[in-house]
C-alpha cells in the first residue's frame, strides 16, 4: 500500500508505504498529530469527502487499488474484507441500538443471512470474544456493557463477516491494564487462529513489542522507520525511535536515573521543514538535513528516514544520556507532612424521588503517610478510588469518616480561616491540561491570581517578576505570559498548571495523572521537571496514576489500590522486585514492557473479570472474585492490611 | 415506567396548585373587576349600592381566603365555576373553543414535522451547498415573519387567486370533514411555518452533531448502505432534542395564537382568553390558565416518556 493524504494545506501523511500479509501484525507507532489515524482511516476511505484528498497513492488490496473504487464497491468491502476496531469502545456503538442489531448489520447486509442466521452467527461470535450469556447479552444496550465488554463487542462486529485485514486504532487505550491484556491476547489469538492481517495503531511501545511483527515509526505525517519489531527495539536506526525508545519509563530497567527526553516539540503540521522533520528535535543534526532524507535501506533490513542511519548501524552516534544520577528521596525520617488514617468516602446514589439510597464505597479504610520531600505513588485501575483520594485531601470531597492530618491539623476540623492557610501548601496539578485552564485567561493572569488572591508578591517585586520567575522555573519563556491556553501544546499547558501550583509556595502537590495526557517524549519532559522541582523546592507528592511504569519511575514509595482499598503499600524498589499481593502481582505482568524479545518469550497471565458493581461490592477480600489464589476464606473476613516485612504492608491472607 | 408516570401525574397536584395561587391572586392585586366593567364600561353611571349588589351576587364581597377556598373546593370536584361575564359554566365556555384550538394545533403540528424532518435532514446532509442554503434562508424566514402576517397574506392570496375565502362559522370535523378541513388547514399552514421553521432547524444541528459521532464512523466501517447510517443510526439519534421542541411548540399553540386566530376570524381559546383578561373575568381566566399549565405538564410528561421509549439509557425506575 503506499498512500498519501491531503487535509486541505495541512500534509497529515506523506509518503507512508506499507505492506501486510495475511495472519501478520503491523503496528504503527507514534506520537499524536503523526498521522497514524488519518493513514488508517484513508485505507478505509472513511475520511470526510469534501475536506480530504488523497493527492497520489495507492491502496492496493488483494490487487485492486481502493482508490479507483467507486462508493458502493467501497461499501461492500467495508465491514466484509476490511473491519477496522476504534479507540473509544464508550462511543463507538450506537447508543439506542441492541448489540444484537448491531453485530447483525454487516451479516445481513455483506452475507444477506437471514435475522435467525445472523443471531446465530452473532451468538457464535460473542462466545469467541469471551462474553458469557451472549443470548440474553445480544437484546442489552450498550451502555449495559463494560468498556473492556464494549471492545469485545466491537471485536465481534470486527470479525463478523471473516475479514481480510482488521485495522485497530488505539483498541486499548481506553481501558485498564488488566482489561488491555485481555483484549490483545484475544485479538492476537484471533488473528493467528483466523489468519487475519492485523494493523494496530498505538502509541503503546509494549503493547507493540509484545503483539507486532513489524513496526512502523511515525512522526509528523513521516515514516521515518520500518523494520521488524526485533530490529527496531534492539538496533533502532532513526534518531527519533532511538529517543522514543529511550523516553519510556519501563518497569524492566533499574530506575535511577532521570528519564531521558526528546526535547522541543513537534513541528507544525500545517508547514512542516523543508528538510528531515525530526532535525529540529535531533540532537545529531548536520548541514545535510536541511535536505529531505531518502527512505533508505539499513543493515537491519528495516528501512529508516535518516542521512546517517549507516553512521548509527556503526554505533559511532549513540544517545547521549542527557541526566545524572537521581538522587534518592530522603523522606521518613521527619515527621510526616500528611498523614491518612481510616479514610472513607461513601457516595449516597439515590434513585427516584423518595428511591432507595445504594451506597457507592468510593474510598475505604485508606491510611497512608507522605513525608517531606517524598513521592508517594498511588496506582490502580480507573474506579478504584484513587482520584478520590486525591479530592477528599484537597477537600474537595468531605470523608465519611476517618482524618486527613496535614502538618498535624486535622483537615476535617479546619475553620475556614486554617482552611485558606493549608490551601495555600496543599496544591493539584490536574489531569488534562486541556481543560484545566481558563481560556479566556493569559498564562500570565492564571499564574498570577493566586498571587493576588493570597498577597504573595514580595515587597519590591511585582506579580509580573514572579510569574516571570515561575515560568523559568518551568522551562518557559517569560514571553509566554501573553498568550493564551489554546496557543499553548499539551505539555507546555501542563508546565503552566505546574506554575501555577508552585506560585502558592505549597509544600505538598496531589498532581491527579499529570502526565497521562500527554505523548511519550513530552511524558519525560515533565516528570523530570517535577523531579527537579522537588529537589529545588523540598516538595512531597501525591503522584496518583495508572501507569505503573511512570508510579516507579518518580516515586519513594507506593500504594496499590483496588476497588476502594488499599492492597499493598511498599517501598517503590520492594515493591517492583517482590510484589507480595496478588492483585499487584498480576497487575505488573498485565502491563507490557517495550522489548520484544522478552514480551514474545513470556507467556501471558491475566486478571480474568471485571470489576465488581460499586452498589454490592463482593463480601471478604474486594480481589477474591478475580484472584487465582482466592479460596472459601477469601469471601468471609475482610483482609487487614498487614506488615508482611519491614515496611512492606499487603492485605491478603494468603501471603 | 408506569410507576414513574404515576408519580409524575401526582407531582401535577402541587404544581397545578402553586400555578392557582399565583393565578387568583395576582388577578385580585391589579384594581378592578367584572362588575366594574360590566356596569360602567359604557360610561353610565350606576350607583355605587347597585354594584355592591352585583358583587354580593357573584361571591367577590367574600374575604379572598374565602374565595379562594371556595374555587379550590370546586376545582377539586373539576367544577371551574361560572363564567362571571356569561354567566354560562366555564367548562362549557372553553369546551366549544378546545376542539377547534386543538385541531389547528395538532394540524399545524403534522404539518410542521412533516416538512420539518426532511428539511432538516437534507439541510444536514448537503452541509454547506445550496440545498443547505436555501433550508436555513427558508427557516430564518420561518422565524422572523410573524405567523398572523404570514396569515393575512395566505388569505389575500385565496381571495386574490381563488376568489375564495374560508367560512366564518366553525363546522366541527364529524359534521363535515371537507369543510372543516378547508376552514382549518389555512390558520394551520400560518402557524406550522414558524413551527416547521424551529424544528427544521433543530433536526439539521442535531443531526449534524451525530453524523460526528464515533458510532456513525462504526456503521460506515461495517460497509452498512448509507441510507440506513442516516435513518437507523442517525436519525433516531437526532430526533431527540426535536421531540422536546415539538412538544414546547405544541403547548404554546393551544393559547398563544390571540393573533392569528383574529385574522381567520376562528373563536379559539386564545380569543377567549384575551377577552375574559379585558372583561376582567376572574373565573373564566383562572380556569383557562390552569387548562393550559395542565397542558404544559402533560405534554412536558409526555415528551420525557418518549425519551424512554427512543433512548434505552433513559429508564425511569420509579
Amino acid at each position: 500500500m503506499h498512500f498519501s493524504t491531503s487535509r486541505g494545506i495541512v500534509r497529515a501523511v506523506e509518503g507512508l508505504s506499507l505492506d501486510v500479509k495475511r495472519g501478520e501484525v503491523v503496528a504503527v507507532v507514534g506520537e499524536s498529530g503523526s498521522g497514524k489515524s488519518v493513514s488508517a482511516l484513508a485505507i478505509m476511505r472513511l475520511l470526510p469527502r469534501h475536506t480530504s484528498r488523497i493527492p497520489h497513492g495507492r491502496i492496493l488490496f488483494q490487487g485492486r487499488d481502493l482508490l479507483g473504487l467507486d462508493d458502493e464497491a467501497m461499501r461492500e468491502i467495508r465491514g466484509r474484507d476490511i473491519s477496522m476496531i476504534f479507540q473509544e469502545p464508550m462511543t463507538s456503538l450506537n447508543p439506542i441500538l441492541t448489540i444484537g442489531l448491531q453485530i447483525c448489520e454487516p451479516l445481513q447486509i455483506h452475507l444477506a443471512m437471514t435475522a435467525a442466521q445472523a443471531r446465530a452467527r452473532a451468538v457464535e461470535l460473542l462466545q469467541l470474544v469471551g462474553i458469557t450469556d451472549p443470548e440474553r447479552r445480544l437484546d442489552q444496550y450498550p451502555h449495559q456493557f463494560s468498556g473492556g465488554m464494549r471492545q469485545r463487542v466491537m471485536i465481534a462486529i470486527g470479525l463478523a463477516c471473516n475479514p481480510k485485514l482488521i485495522i485497530a486504532d488505539e483498541p486499548t487505550t481506553a481501558l485498564d491494564v488488566t482489561i488491555q491484556a485481555q483484549i490483545l491476547e484475544l485479538m492476537k489469538d484471533l488473528s493467528r487462529k483466523l489468519d487475519i492481517a492485523l494493523i494496530i495503531i498505538t502509541h503503546n511501545l509494549g503493547v507493540v513489542a509484545r503483539y507486532a511483527d513489524r513496526v512502523v515509526v511515525m512522526y509528523a505525517g513521516q515514516m521515518v522507520e520500518e523494520g521488524d519489531a526485533d530490529a527496531v527495539f534492539h538496533r533502532p536506526r532513526h534518531p527519533y525511535s532511538m529517543g522514543l525508545l529511550r523516553s519510556v519509563p519501563r518497569l524492566d530497567r533499574p530506575r535511577g536515573v532521570k528519564l531521558e527526553t526528546i526535547e522541543g516539540l513537534p513541528p507544525n503540521a500545517a508547514k512542516p521543514p523543508e528538510g528531515c522533520r525530526f532535525a529540529a528535535r535531533c540532537p545529531y543534526r548536520l548541514p545535510v538535513c536541511e535536505q529531505p532524507p531518502p527512505l533508505a535501506a539499513t543493515d537491519t533490513g528495516a528501512l529508516s528516514r535518516c542521512h546517517r542511519h549507516a553512521e548509527i548501524a556503526a554505533g559511532r552516534i549513540a544517545w547521549a544520556a542527557s541526566g545524572g544520577e537521581v538522587q534518592a528521596g530522603t523522606g521518613a525520617t521527619s515527621e510526616p507532612i500528611l498523614s491518612v488514617r481510616h479514610l472513607t468516602k461513601h457516595f449516597e446514589v439515590r434513585s427516584g424521588l423518595r428511591g432507595v439510597k445504594s451506597v457507592v464505597r468510593a474510598v475505604e479504610d485508606v491510611s497512608f503517610d507522605i513525608h517531606a520531600g517524598e513521592t508517594l505513588g498511588l496506582v490502580g485501575e480507573s474506579g478504584c478510588g484513587k482520584t478520590t483520594v486525591g479530592r477528599l485531601i484537597l477537600r474537595l470531597e468531605d470523608p465519611t469518616s476517618g482524618e486527613i492530618r496535614f502538618r498535624g491539623a486535622d483537615l476535617a476540623e479546619a475553620s475556614a480561616g486554617e482552611m485558606k492557610a493549608i490551601r495555600r501548601k496543599v496544591q493539584v496539578i490536574f489531569q488534562d491540561p486541556y481543560s484545566s485552564l481558563n481560556p479566556r485567561m493569559t498564562v500570565g493572569q492564571i499564574i498570577a491570581e493566586p498571587l493576588h488572591v493570597y498577597r504573595l508578591v514580595p515587597a519590591g517585586a511585582t506579580a509580573a517578576d514572579r510569574v516571570a520567575e515561575l515560568l523559568q522555573q518551568v522551562g518557559l519563556r517569560g514571553e509566554m505570559a501573553a498568550r493564551y491556553p489554546h496557543q499553548l501544546s499539551g505539555g507546555q499547558r501542563q508546565r503552566v498548571g505546574i506554575a501555577r501550583a508552585l506560585a502558592m509556595e505549597p509544600s505538598f502537590i496531589v498532581c491527579d495523572e499529570p502526565v497521562s495526557a500527554l505523548d511519550v517524549s513530552i511524558q519525560g519532559q515533565i516528570i523530570n521537571l517535577l523531579e527537579e522541582l522537588q529537589r529545588s523546592h523540598g516538595l512531597a507528592y501525591l503522584f496518583i496514576a495508572h501507569d505503573l511504569a511512570v508510579v516507579r519511575h518518580i516515586s519513594t514509595r507506593v500504594v496499590v489500590m483496588y476497588f476502594g482499598r488499599v492492597m499493598e503499600v511498599a517501598d517503590r524498589d520492594t515493591l517492583y522486585r517482590e510484589p507480595l499481593h496478588p492483585y499487584t502481582r498480576l497487575l505488573l505482568d498485565a502491563a507490557p514492557v517495550p522489548d520484544p524479545t522478552i514480551e514474545k518469550g513470556r507467556a501471558p497471565r491475566l486478571i480474568q473479570g471485571e470489576l465488581p458493581s460499586h452498589t454490592a461490592p463482593p463480601p471478604g477480600c474486594v480481589f477474591s472474585t478475580r484472584c487465582p489464589l482466592a479460596s472459601r476464606e477469601c469471601s468471609e473476613t475482610v483482609p487487614p492490611l498487614a506488615a508482611k516485612r519491614s515496611g512492606h504492608f499487603a492485605a491478603c491472607i494468603k501471603v | 415506567m408506569l410507576r414513574y408516570v404515576g408519580n409524575r401525574l401526582l407531582l401535577m397536584i402541587p404544581t397545578l396548585f402553586g400555578v392557582a395561587v399565583l393565578v387568583f391572586f395576582m388577578l385580585r392585586i391589579v384594581p378592578g373587576d367584572v362588575v366594574e366593567v360590566k356596569l360602567r364600561a359604557d360610561g353610565g353611571s350606576v350607583s355605587q349600592a347597585t354594584i355592591e349588589m352585583e358583587r354580593k351576587r357573584l361571591g367577590l364581597d367574600k374575604p379572598l381566603v374565602r374565595q379562594f377556598g371556595d374555587w379550590m373546593v370546586g376545582l377539586a370536584t373539576l367544577d371551574f365555576g361560572i363564567s362571571m361575564w356569561t354567566e354560562r359554566p366555564v367548562i362549557e365556555e372553553i369546551a366549544i373553543r378546545l376542539e377547534l384550538s386543538l385541531q389547528v394545533a395538532i394540524m399545524a403540528t403534522v404539518i410542521a414535522v412533516l416538512i420539518a424532518l426532511p428539511l432538516g435532514t437534507m439541510a444536514a446532509l448537503f452541509r454547506d451547498t445550496w440545498i443547505d442554503y436555501v433550508v436555513r434562508i427558508v427557516t430564518i424566514g420561518g422565524l422572523s415573519i410573524p405567523s398572523f402576517w404570514f396569515g393575512m397574506l395566505i388569505m389575500l392570496s385565496l381571495l386574490a387567486f381563488f376568489n375564495w375565502l374560508p367560512p366564518i362559522t366553525f363546522t366541527p370535523l364529524y359534521v363535515d370533514p371537507v369543510a372543516n378541513l378547508t376552514q382549518l388547514i389555512w390558520p394551520a399552514m400560518a402557524v406550522g411555518y414558524r413551527y416547521c421553521a424551529v424544528v427544521a432547524r433543530m433536526i439539521r444541528s442535531s443531526l449534524l452533531e451525530v453524523l460526528n459521532e464515533d458510532y456513525i464512523r462504526t456503521a460506515r466501517a461495517k460497509g452498512v448502505f448509507e441510507r440506513v447510517v442516516i435513518a437507523r443510526h442517525a436519525l433516531r439519534n437526532a430526533l431527540l432534542p426535536a421531540v422536546t421542541v415539538i412538544g414546547l411548540e405544541f403547548t404554546f399553540l393551544i393559547g398563544g395564537l390571540v393573533v392569528t386566530e383574529q385574522v381567520f376570524n376562528l373563536n379559539g381559546i386564545g380569543m377567549l382568553l384575551v377577552q375574559s383578561v379585558s372583561r376582567n373575568d376572574f373565573t373564566m381566566i383562572q380556569g383557562m390558565v390552569m387548562l393550559i399549565a395542565a397542558f404544559y405538564v402533560l405534554v412536558n410528561l409526555l415528551v420525557d416518556v418518549l425519551y424512554a421509549v427512543f433512548d434505552p439509557r433513559i429508564r425511569y425506575t420509579r
